[in-house]
């Protein structure tokens, strides 16, 4: 089917509104056509956007009060807001369309919408003309750069001796939370390391070493009240190396 | 009891109401006067409510009703839904925006100033995350036409987006 057809069903692709043999079919396009898996990406970035922009407004506990007395009901738990995590060489556009399909895909568990969330992070970033605000390799640059910008502070490490280079940062957000996004590049891969309050429930990921999903691998760990994330479509060596030096930075 | 049976199934959903009442009505005031009707008439209109239906949809469209009739809603109304058109464009979309996640004040501005029937079909499909089938029960309309309003309203969205990324990003 030519592109043109294939356009017509991405918004209900992405809606989660496509018959199962129509959506393989449609994934499977995507998986070859670079145009149509950033045009995907696109609508799944607009949708995710809509999402996070229009959870804006709150009820005051006044008004809670008022419509249960006028129900004849007791005073109630609020009921918490759950924030869903909606979720380019030849790579490139093969994780373009994995980070759709993740979000398409609905993942639930905790760890899997966090991480679906910052694979898709990584990914956007890498497809996107500007993928950082801060472009250094020192981090003597790039670190204070952050301040003012994000609520905490946090250590790079030396990077001499290995053969990880640093691209340059970004603020990024997880749960509307401002941390750090830093590329890393090695060997004609980025990798990103995310860098977040630890705020308990929202962010929790039991630590682990390198875990893989999809083709991405994902290393996640807490030190000084912060979150650390790892990810790129690297080996789990790679991964566990620059997480390391993270760690003995910080 | 009845009633108990009514309040378990809707307060669950004032958060999600309140938040929709808000973006319709452009107004916290009017936005809790909207809630406070919304439930008093679903609590009265109940008897006639079949359980297993969907509840959801059912407290969604009566709010959407109430704000139709309200001074604002009619306000806000003028708009011509026009026949099923085509549903997408043969090119890619020449002005493909990747948003940043920093640009959410940018995005809530634009849906702002989108019209009212475009802001509420996106809210219903991407914060209340509705299927095609329950926003065409909140708005009263057929499927078909859910889904080239939704098109028509990402595409005005977009527009706006596009304008204001144009003005330049300054850091939000």
């Amino acid at each position: 089917m030519a592109c043109e057809a294939w356009r017509e069903k991405l918004d209900a692709y992405v809606d989660g509104e496509l018959p199962r043999a129509e959506a393989a079919a449609l994934a499977n396009h995507l998986r070859e056509c670079a145009a149509c898996a950033a045009d995907s990406l696109e609508h799944v970035q607009l949708k995710r956007a809509v999402a996070v922009a229009g959870r804006r407004y709150e009820p005051s506990i006044q008004l809670r009060d008022r419509v249960q007395r006028s129900l004849g009901g007791r005073p109630r738990r609020e009921k918490a807001w759950v924030w869903r995590i909606v979720a380019l060489p030849a790579t490139l556009v093969l994780l373009l369309s994995l980070a759709v399909g993740l979000y398409v895909g609905h993942e639930r568990t905790r760890r899997q919408r966090v991480y679906s969330e910052l694979a898709d992070l990584h990914v956007a970033t890498l497809a996107s003309g500007s993928p950082v605000d801060v472009v250094s390799t020192d981090r003597h640059t790039v670190k204070p750069w952050f301040e003012g910008k994000i609520p905490f502070t946090f250590n790079l490490p030396e990077l001499q001796g290995t053969d990880f280079t640093l691209v340059g940062g970004r603020v990024s957000y997880l749960a509307q939370s401002p941390g750090a996004h830093l590329i890393y590049r090695i060997r004609q891969h980025e990798i990103s390391v995310f860098i977040f309050q630890d705020r308990g429930e929202e962010t929790a990921v039991s630590a682990s070493g390198p875990v893989s999903m999809m083709s991405f691998t994902m290393e996640s760990w807490t030190k000084n009240a912060l979150r650390y994330f790892v990810v790129g479509d690297v080996g789990a060596q790679d991964i566990e190396g620059l997480s390391k030096l993270l760690r003995d930075a910080g | 009891m009845p009633a108990a049976t009514f309040e378990e199934l809707a307060l669950p959903l004032f958060d999600q109401l309140y938040n929709f009442a808000h973006w319709l009505t452009q107004d916290a005031t009017e936005a809790e006067d909207l809630v406070q009707e919304t439930y008093t008439k679903a609590l009265r209109g109940f008897s006639g409510f079949q359980i297993g239906t969907n509840f959801r949809a059912w407290m969604f469209r009566i709010l959407r009703n109430t704000f139709l009739t309200s001074k604002t809603g009619l306000k806000s109304a003028a708009f011509e839904d026009q026949e099923i058109e085509a549903v997408a464009s043969t090119r890619p979309n020449p002005e493909a925006i990747l948003i940043q996640q920093a640009d959410r004040e940018i995005v809530q501005q634009a849906l702002t100033e989108v019209a009212v029937p475009f802001r509420e079909i996106l809210l219903l499909c991407e914060v209340e995350e509705m299927s095609y089938e329950e926003i065409a029960q909140v708005l009263a309309i057929p499927i078909g036409t859910v889904m080239s309003r939704l098109y028509r309203a990402r595409k005005a969205l977009r527009s706006l987006l596009v304008e204001k990324f144009k003005g330049g990003r300054n850091g939000v």
